[in-house]
């Protein structure tokens, strides 16, 4: 399938700094794509650019396959960091001008407004001015006004701040609900335990540059260093003598008789054979691959570059 | 262009529908109409009735001062001292003291009073006595009444300016009447410049704190949406332009029909008041005739100017010098992030629309100087001190100089504005300086 969007080398310098330096990147159709990387990486410059809220320096776009062009905003749903409505407009009324601003007539809108309004159960605040609601609230509405042009592609910058943990839910549930329904979520957080749930594939930035893509099933498998945790009853020390040149320890805890050792293969040792050397010596419990979350792959990359 | 017109309507409808908005609308007209009707109003309170006590040793005007409906007078015969003593025991509100040697010159006559008893009475008599005695000095040599009175009548005269056009044609122009057309144009173009630069300016900045600019900027062009802003604001302030000059008319209507009445009531009894004493006859019969014509005199003034083209130039320069500031209303807005930091952005752009309004009495004494010429030709005085010259009539040349520099200047400054706005919007957190905005102007889209 034809991926939805396609940025090739996209630069974009300020006065003092770059803040993307030869980026691209490939957002399959119907996929949830997570843009990673610490403040001031250039995710935000980037997701402007794809908004077309600026314009690159040098690099192009394209929409699903066409060049990126005015035309495709309608098909574009934005929701950004900072989230911001107008204080003093009703709420109703507001979510309709922000509809129409995208291009929906003015019935369709307010038919699927009405729909959303009563799945978010905010219908009663549909005449309350804006500086009324709670925050929460207000999330709620904005979300709305969001995805409700159904957009193809869905930006979503920190889409979960500002939420409680149950409200959380309900929009996880929407964006996965959209992706069934053919949207494409690009969607940019700090909250690498929404990427392990949410996303399908990634793409890490840091310092302007794009350090890191891929799957998010790959990236983890790619990342992992061959570390098993066992856990197992017997004496630490004839372990740790079983393991001979199989395994290197690297880290242990005792409770009386209850071991957990954690220990990485040595060159080309498979899994097996680990075990093999250990089960004579040690009463094994429980064995597993120790894969890195998403977390520790982001912040051993990040420093990586530091250093 | 469909989305533009979403933002028009969208900046029309929430301010129309703004208390402040709507207070404004029914305030501003009945201020004006105060304005012009309270002074009317004053002048027919009548002061309480006034009663004087006249002491007249020169014996001229005893029983023969003319009385007006706030004052009486009363000639008691005694004399000024007994006057005085029992002054506090009567319900005299004064003693008029006349010495007897008046008629000597460069004498005094006096008034005694417990409360003091307001200037339009002390006016009326000084002026009612001056002209008594001058008639009694008259008749003491023997000067024909009516041969003074004719000279006085007919020597005199108005001073008729009219304009000899090249073609031979002459206009009238009335001096009195373009000052005051010229100058209340002037002053309500700064008005309204001001007032709703500064709504412009505010609304930017919300949008910016508010962060929604980042939402509607993901829909449309940021050049769009500023001008759709500053359209939708010019229709607000023409709306309410318009319905100022709807209601104050209609009030200004409606109060004068029902005082005139009251007035052209006072006048005919005072008229007769005075008639009956039998003074004055031939003078009252001039104003008589004079009033009136006075009246169709400022019509025709008023039609002799042409008021349809100053009213389309002043729409025009209405809209356009609006135009040119309002861009930089909304480029200062877009720069900063709080309300306190516009002060020196504000400043360079207050400073020619004050200016303008300083120089237009200027323009009144003399609009054909070479200074005023050129601050009605420069873009950013022009909408005020061009506007307080039209009514003494400017070449046609000048005029449409005037109105392309404007056009041309607020493309420009437009366009200008458009750069740092689309920078500045998006920019958060940042105190920024004039350096820092001449930047944003050479940043690539």
């Amino acid at each position: 399938m034809q991926n939805i969007l396609s940025a090739k080398n996209i630069v974009k310098r300020y006065a003092t700094h770059t803040a993307l330096n030869d980026v691209s990147l490939e957002i399959p159709s119907q996929c949830i794509f997570g843009l990673l990387g610490p403040n001031g990486a250039g995710k935000t410059s980037l997701i402007r650019i794809i908004n077309q809220i600026t314009g690159p320096d040098s690099g192009e776009l394209y929409f699903s396959g066409e060049k990126l062009s005015q035309k495709h905003i309608e098909q574009i749903g934005y929701l950004p960091e900072e989230r911001g409505l107008y204080k003093k407009m009703e709420v109703g009324e507001q979510a309709l001008y922000l509809a129409q601003l995208k291009g929906m007539k003015k019935e369709e809108a307010k038919k699927k407004l009405k729909y959303w309004f009563e799945k978010f159960e905010i219908d009663a605040w549909w005449n309350k001015k804006v500086e009324e609601l709670s925050k929460g609230m207000q999330q709620k509405v904005q979300f709305i006004v969001t995805v409700l042009h159904e957009p193809k592609l869905l930006i979503l910058d920190e889409p979960f701040s500002g939420f409680d943990p149950i409200n959380s839910n309900i929009i996880k549930k929407e964006i996965l609900h959209l992706r069934e329904q053919g949207s494409t979520i690009l969607f940019s957080t700090h909250n690498m335990d929404s990427v392990e749930e949410l996303c399908d594939n990634i793409a890490l930035i840091n310092k302007s540059k794009k350090i890191l893509d891929g799957s998010v099933k790959e990236i983890r498998k790619q990342f992992k260093s061959n570390v098993y945790e066992i856990e197992f009853v017997g004496s630490m020390m004839g372990f740790t003598n079983s393991l001979w040149t199989f395994g290197k320890l690297l880290d242990q805890t005792i409770e009386g008789d209850r071991c957990k050792a954690f220990v990485q293969l040595v060159g080309e040792t498979k899994s097996n054979q680990l075990l093999q050397a250990v089960m004579p010596v040690a009463e094994i419990h429980s064995f597993k691959e120790i894969i890195p979350s998403m977390n520790d792959i982001f912040i051993a990359k990040v420093n990586a570059e530091i250093i | 262009m469909n989305k533009i017109f979403l933002i028009i309507q969208r900046e029309y409808l929430t301010r129309v529908k703004k208390k402040s908005f709507i207070i404004m609308t029914i305030l501003g007209p009945l201020l004006l109409a105060g304005l012009m009707i309270v002074p009317i109003w004053l002048t027919m309170q009548k002061p309480d009735k006034q009663r004087i006590e006249v002491i007249d040793e020169s014996y001229l005007f005893s029983d023969l001062i003319p009385e007006k409906e706030f004052i009486h007078f009363d000639y008691p015969n005694i004399s000024f001292d007994q006057a005085q003593e029992g002054f506090y025991d009567t319900n005299y509100d004064a003693i008029l003291y006349i010495p007897s040697n008046i008629l000597e010159g460069g004498k005094a006559i006096k008034l005694f009073y417990k409360n003091p008893i307001g200037v339009a009475t002390e006016e009326y008599i000084g002026s009612t006595i001056s002209k008594m005695m001058y008639d009694v000095i008259l008749a003491q040599n023997k000067v024909d009444f009516n041969a003074i009175k004719d000279a006085e009548v007919n020597s005199r005269f108005r001073v008729i300016t009219e304009k000899l056009e090249a073609s031979g044609k002459s206009k009238k122009t009335d001096t009195g009447l373009s000052m005051a057309i010229g100058i209340g144009a002037g002053v309500l173009i700064y008005m309204f410049i001001f007032l709703y630069g500064t709504q412009v300016m505010r609304g930017v900045m919300e949008e910016k704190t508010s962060r929604i600019v980042e939402v509607i900027l993901s829909s449309v062009k940021p050049f769009h949406f500023m001008m759709g802003k500053i359209i939708g604001v010019a229709l607000v302030g023409l709306t309410q332009f318009l319905l100022w000059v709807i209601l104050t008319a209609t009030l200004y209507g409606v109060a004068t029909v029902t005082i005139l009445k009251n007035i052209d009531m006072n006048q005919i009894q005072q008229k007769e008041h005075i008639l009956k004493i039998g003074a004055d006859l031939k003078y009252m019969d001039m104003k008589k005739i004079d009033q009136p014509n006075e009246i169709t005199q400022i019509w025709n003034d008023f039609r002799s100017i042409d008021m349809v083209s100053i009213l389309l130039c002043f729409l025009f320069y209405f809209l356009a010098g609006y135009f040119l500031y309002s861009a930089f209303f909304a480029a200062v807005g877009s720069a900063v992030d709080s309300e306190a930091d516009t002060q020196q952005f504000m400043l360079p752009i207050t400073i020619p629309l004050i200016f303008s309004l300083i120089i237009a009495p200027y323009a009144i004494q003399d609009p054909e100087s070479s200074l005023i010429f050129w601050f009605s030709m420069i873009p950013l005085t022009s909408p005020i001190v061009m506007m307080v010259r039209l009514p003494f009539g400017v070449p046609a040349w000048e005029l449409a100089l005037s109105m392309s520099l404007l056009v041309l200047s607020f493309i420009f400054t437009t366009w200008l504005a458009a750069k740092i706005y689309r920078t500045g919007i998006l920019m958060y957190g940042k105190k920024v300086s004039w350096r820092e905005l001449g930047k944003w102007l050479f940043y690539k889209e």
